[in-house]
């Protein structure tokens, strides 16, 4: 038995975890070894340490042995360091007193031999044991809430997060790259699986959006600059110059009519057409002003021309405007910034962007849709012909690891499914064929659509991915086969249309980077626990909804975004919420003044106290992130129950 | 007159001999000397797909030495079957020294040992990246006068993705050299699809069947002879229309040139008699003037 | 006929043997088909380069190794060029050959072939078809 030399009394839980621990960790020798040491008032393992009698047993030993140090050898702190701090804090004993030793994770799991697996487990605990013999008693830092969310991206996600926070009562700072709001759902012409006009559900939305007293819209603008934390963002949006006055601006478009410059491909309807330099993206925009597309103005480009700035009657126009400037502070982030699909020149295999008749959904949903450019007449971009026979090939892009993305894009399934049918309903004696791998259709009248469209639509669905999408006369031949039936297959079709992967916004990195959050190998965000916590990132304080997470239809953003409206508001609704006090600390008497610690803070925690010429930390600012404390050259800055000496007999432990 | 080593295959001195005087004639017009290997063997003709079979790697190693040799690190190939053997073994020698250090000690009476070192060239990527096709239109003494081509690339210049030369799915250096030479191009669908290769050797039908479907969709974009870059497709394209025409009466020939033959032509070399006795269908008769 | 399979004729020595030769794993194919749509000489095939994988991946190595789909395979790579799982079905193709090859069973017969007819031909297609006799 060791000496006891200092007043601790630890005691030590080893959890069973069912037999994910148990098998490979002797959990009875845990046991046995640590009450070797005299420091050790009390240890015992026990089947699962986080349920109700598990955490009870720990309860009554802190009462019991009056522990003043807790460690739980058990999972990942990720988990349960939470749920075993709050038992410490309800027990009597301070929660930074209690540290977890995670023998699952980092042993049990990835060991098999038994012998080794203990040995390895009791070092874990041991390293951990040092670390509590000097922890001290903390307590979290206060800090008040902004009561104000910030939602970034307002595509249908984005709008709702925004509204049912405004509902709430709470203000909300909406911010959209684009000209206007809307998003994709814009653009699409019915929707499955009811077939009602997708316009005709979104636009009353989109004006309650603009209508709403507590939502403060910025249009064309972006996020600039991101500070602070959870509670307390300090944001910086850029709104882009769009070269009007929105407050004299009517809407009256006849700037858009008068501008000669035509040749803009028009976003929108996804370059089928082209649009004036000065635009509206459609007619139900919101807001209903202008924007002049730099690019392709004559003015900007020549100095010429200026015929908006004639023609307009509040003379709205202001060549001269620049990008301003706005700060705002919020205490919550709903991040909603949608999808793209996968570009026009990839697939070289189907001649995309190569062939005119050869579009992806979303020009399709354009030519379907009664706002597009053909006033809902299908028909195709080379020669304006309706054409009447009609290819869908889904998975195009996706569930290819080999050439392009490795997921599924999960929607294609039953806009492909939903393209067919509409398209049969706008022309009756058109034949379509859908080519599908595996037909995903889960969800509430999901799979009742397809069996629709292939019983009562006479859609023909033919099993396999094509090969190859060639020109022949003013037909699209499609390669394919059919592994059902066995057969090779050629249809000599007059449209074809990709159901191309989904894929992140176009521009989204840079956005993540301001933010510091994270995204998966594709670029979709990241979610906190993909079961338990998926509309929060792993920021605290900022969430996420809609397809910038992944690929889903609108449904499923739709409640994302009120689940992750919810977890804002949680935020909002309190006055105070409590920063992890494992802050960085000065020694004053070590501390030069030397300002080193100053460049190296990432959030600007660290300041100098002009009077002691020292260097001070902010601790609501700091985040315990330790860049300070190593940067520092006289050892002065140390982290709160990080301390080197803390360290130093850590490692000693695991050396010995 | 710069020099460039040459490695021929077997099939250039035998049914494509006029491959390889034409390529040999029009490079000497840019003052280039292709100057062949003074020992070589046959490649193998095929990449050893087998991962267990790296014997059949020694072939167009060997040949890889023959190239060190004569004091040079590239190797110009035409035929398209020994750039892809060549290329290939070389690319699985130099990505796994085990491999290499295998074939090093099975060939360990050859002089030199090899270090994958050597870069394998096909004259058509030569033409566009180094002589470059404006050049090659600047030297036009007899263009081809818009006659209408088709591109066949086959298999082997463009597949698997390590070696290609081109576009897998779109390519156009063919056509690009064609529109040089004055002449016109015509896409179809088979231009990079198979000729049925080897197949014509056992399976003639198989070829016979690929030589109808390419050739009639040459012809029904309005093509009147086919451009190749491997003896093997210009054999089973040109020698098994023969077959073609006995099988489907309604059958119509159509001539098949190697792409350098157009170049020699384009360059104002004369289109030899003993290059014409190696076709089967008449090449001459499309040339107007 | 119903055809009786069992994880143990799926798992066998020939499977083995298959992934060795030809470095690919059987059950990453996903049935796209996409191969068999490539394929230029599928017409000529008892069974399409997908269905050759699914053969194989339920045990059915027998019906694959007697059928001709591997001997009409032309080497050509479209299949290879555009499988999204990498596979490389040309290299499947050639590993049934060479499982047939080592146990000399050739598809192409010499004798059978017209001496003319055999002078004729180009070098490389002679030798491609029967270097893999010497495999
Ligand atoms: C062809 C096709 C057909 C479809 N049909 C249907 C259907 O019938 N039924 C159905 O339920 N679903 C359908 N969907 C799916 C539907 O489009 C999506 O579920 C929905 O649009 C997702 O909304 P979102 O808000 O997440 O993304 P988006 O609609 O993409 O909105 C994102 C918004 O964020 C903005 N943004 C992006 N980056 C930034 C930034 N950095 N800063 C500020 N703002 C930014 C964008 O400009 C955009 O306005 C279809 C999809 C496709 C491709
Ligand atoms: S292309 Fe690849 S994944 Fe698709 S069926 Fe063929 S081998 Fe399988
Ligand atoms: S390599 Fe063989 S299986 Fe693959 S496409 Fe070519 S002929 Fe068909």
């Amino acid at each position: 038995m060791t000496e006891n030399k200092n007043d601790k009394k630890i005691g030590v839980f080893v959890c069973h975890c069912g037999i994910n621990i148990a098998s490979t960790v002797d959990v009875d020798k845990l046991v046995e070894e640590f009450s070797k040491y005299s420091d050790v008032s009390h240890t015992e393992n026990y089947k699962y340490m986080c349920s109700d009698p598990g955490q009870k047993l720990i309860s009554a030993a802190i009462k019991k042995h009056k522990l003043n140090g807790l460690v739980i050898a058990c999972c990942s702190p990720t988990l349960h360091e939470n749920t075993f701090r709050r038992l410490s804090e309800n027990s009597g004993l301070n929660a930074y007193l209690c540290e977890i030793a995670n023998i699952r994770e980092q042993c049990s799991w990835v060991h098999e031999d038994k012998t080794e697996g203990t040995k390895k487990a009791i070092k874990i605990v041991k390293t951990i044991v040092e670390k509590v013999r000097k922890n001290e008693s903390l307590t979290p830092v206060e800090v008040p809430v902004t009561k104000k969310a910030l939602v970034i991206g307002a595509g249908i996600a984005g709008m709702q997060a925004a509204l049912d926070i405004a509902d709430a009562g709470k203000k909300v700072i909406l911010v959209e790259k684009s000209p206007s709001i809307g998003g994709h759902m814009a653009q699409l012409s019915e929707t499955f699986p009811t077939l009602d006009c997708s316009q005709c559900i979104l636009t009353p939305k989109m004006v309650d959006v603009a209508q709403n007293p507590n939502i403060t819209l910025y249009t064309y603008s972006e996020i600039e600059d991101l500070e602070g934390c959870v509670g307390n963002f300090k944001v910086k949006i850029r709104k882009k110059a769009r070269y009007i006055d929105e407050e004299l601006c009517t809407g009256c478009g006849i700037c858009v009519n008068k501008c000669p410059s035509k040749k803009a491909l028009d976003e929108f309807n996804v370059e089928l057409t082209t649009r004036p330099a000065i635009y509206v993206p459609f007619p139900q925009a919101v807001p209903n002003i202008p924007v002049i597309d730099k690019e392709n103005c004559l003015f900007f480009q020549k100095d010429a021309c200026r015929i908006c700035e004639k023609v307009c009657g509040p003379k709205a126009i202001r060549f001269d405007q620049e990008d301003e400037f706005i700060e705002e502070e919020v205490g919550a982030i709903v991040v909603a910034t949608g999808y793209d699909l996968l570009p026009i020149t990839e697939m070289r295999e189907y001649g995309y962007g190569k062939y005119k008749d050869v579009i992806n959904g979303l020009q399709f949903e354009r030519l379907l849709s009664a706002s597009g450019p053909t006033e809902g007449e299908v028909r195709r971009p080379s020669d304006s012909k309706i054409p009447k026979d009609v290819v869908f090939i889904q998975c195009s892009g996706s569930r290819n690891p080999e050439y392009y993305k490795s997921y599924c894009s999960k929607i294609c399934c039953m806009y492909a499914s939903k393209h067919a049918m509409l398209y049969k309903h706008r022309v009756p004696d058109g034949h379509s064929y859908i080519f599908y791998i595996d037909i995903r259709s889960g969800g509430k009248g999901y799979e009742e659509f397809v069996q629709r469209a292939q019983e009562e639509e006479n859609v023909v669905y033919l099993r396999g991915r094509p090969a190859k999408v060639y020109q022949e006369g003013d037909k699209m031949v499609v390669w394919g086969v059919d592994t059902l039936s066995g057969q090779q297959i050629t249809i000599k079709a007059d449209l074809v249309v990709l159901a191309q992967a989904i894929i992140p916004r176009n521009g989204v990195e840079e956005l993540i980077k301001k933010l510091k959050i994270q995204t998966d190998e594709h670029g979709f965000l990241s979610e906190a626990h993909p079961k338990l916590r998926p509309v929060e990132t792993n920021t605290s304080g900022i969430f996420l909804a809609g397809c910038a997470q992944a690929p889903r239809d609108i449904p499923e953003t739709v409640a994302q975004a009120s689940g992750s409206a919810a977890k804002a508001l949680t935020l909002l609704s309190i006055d105070k919420i409590h920063h992890l006090p494992i802050v960085a600390t000065v020694d004053e008497d070590l501390c030069s003044g030397c300002e080193i610690c100053i460049g190296t803070c990432p959030y600007s925690a660290r300041e100098i106290d002009e009077e002691k010429k020292i260097a001070i930390v902010n601790e609501v600012l700091c985040e315990g992130c330790g860049s300070c404390v190593s940067a520092c050259p006289s050892s002065a800055s140390q982290q709160k129950n990080f301390t080197d000496g803390q360290f130093e007999e850590m490692i000693k432990a695991i050396l010995e | 007159m710069k020099k460039i080593a040459y490695y021929p295959g077997c099939t250039l001195k035998t049914t494509a001999a006029n491959f390889e005087e034409s390529a040999i004639e029009s490079m000497k017009k840019f003052d280039i000397e292709l100057e062949e290997l003074d020992r070589w063997n046959c490649c193998g003709t095929v990449f050893s797909l087998a991962t267990d079979d790296l014997m059949h790697h020694i072939a167009a190693i060997r040949n890889l030495i023959r190239v060190k040799e004569e004091k040079s690190n590239q190797v110009m190939t035409l035929c398209a079957m020994c750039y892809n053997t060549l290329k290939r073994s070389n690319q699985r020698v130099k990505s796994n020294q085990e491999d290499l250090d295998k074939i090093n000690d099975f060939m360990y009476k050859e002089d030199l040992n090899y270090n994958a070192d050597v870069d394998v060239l096909h004259l058509l990527p030569y033409l566009r990246d180094e002589i470059t096709f404006s050049k090659i239109a600047k030297r036009v003494k007899k263009s081809l006068n818009d006659i209408k081509f088709s591109a066949f690339y086959g298999c082997t210049l463009l597949r698997p993705k390590e070696i290609q030369i081109d576009d897998p799915f779109m390519p156009t250096i063919l056509e690009n050299l064609i529109t040089a030479l004055g002449g016109e191009t015509v896409e179809t669908p088979y231009a990079i699809e198979c000729c049925g290769a080897y197949q014509t050797v056992n399976q003639v039908d198989v070829v016979v069947e690929r030589t109808k479907v390419i050739i009639d969709g040459a012809r029904n974009q309005g093509a009147e002879a086919i451009v190749t870059s491997c003896p093997l497709c210009a054999f089973n394209l040109d020698h098994r229309q023969k077959e073609t025409k006995k099988k489907y009466s309604k059958f119509i020939e159509m001539p098949v040139f190697y792409f350098t033959e157009l170049l020699a032509y384009g360059l104002g070399i004369e289109f030899k008699k003993e290059w014409k006795d190696l076709h089967y269908v008449d090449p001459l008769s499309i040339f107007k003037n | 006929m119903q055809k009786e399979i069992s994880t143990k004729k799926i798992f066998s020595k020939l499977l083995e043997k298959f992934e060795t030769i030809s470095g690919e794993n059987t059950f990453n194919c996903y049935q796209c088909g996409c191969c068999s749509a490539a394929c230029p000489v599928a017409s000529e095939m008892d069974l399409l380069p997908s269905q050759v994988m699914r053969y194989i991946q339920i045990g059915l190595t027998d019906e694959v190794l007697n059928g001709n789909t591997m001997w009409i395979c032309a080497t050509c790579y479209a299949c290879q060029a555009r499988c999204p799982r990498g596979i490389d079905i040309a290299t499947v193709m050639e590993t049934l050959r060479q499982i047939k090859l080592r146990k000399n069973e050739d598809w192409t017969v010499l004798g059978k072939i017209d001496v003319d007819e055999l002078n004729k031909l180009p070098p490389i297609a002679l030798i491609s078809n029967l270097r893999k006799m010497t495999g």
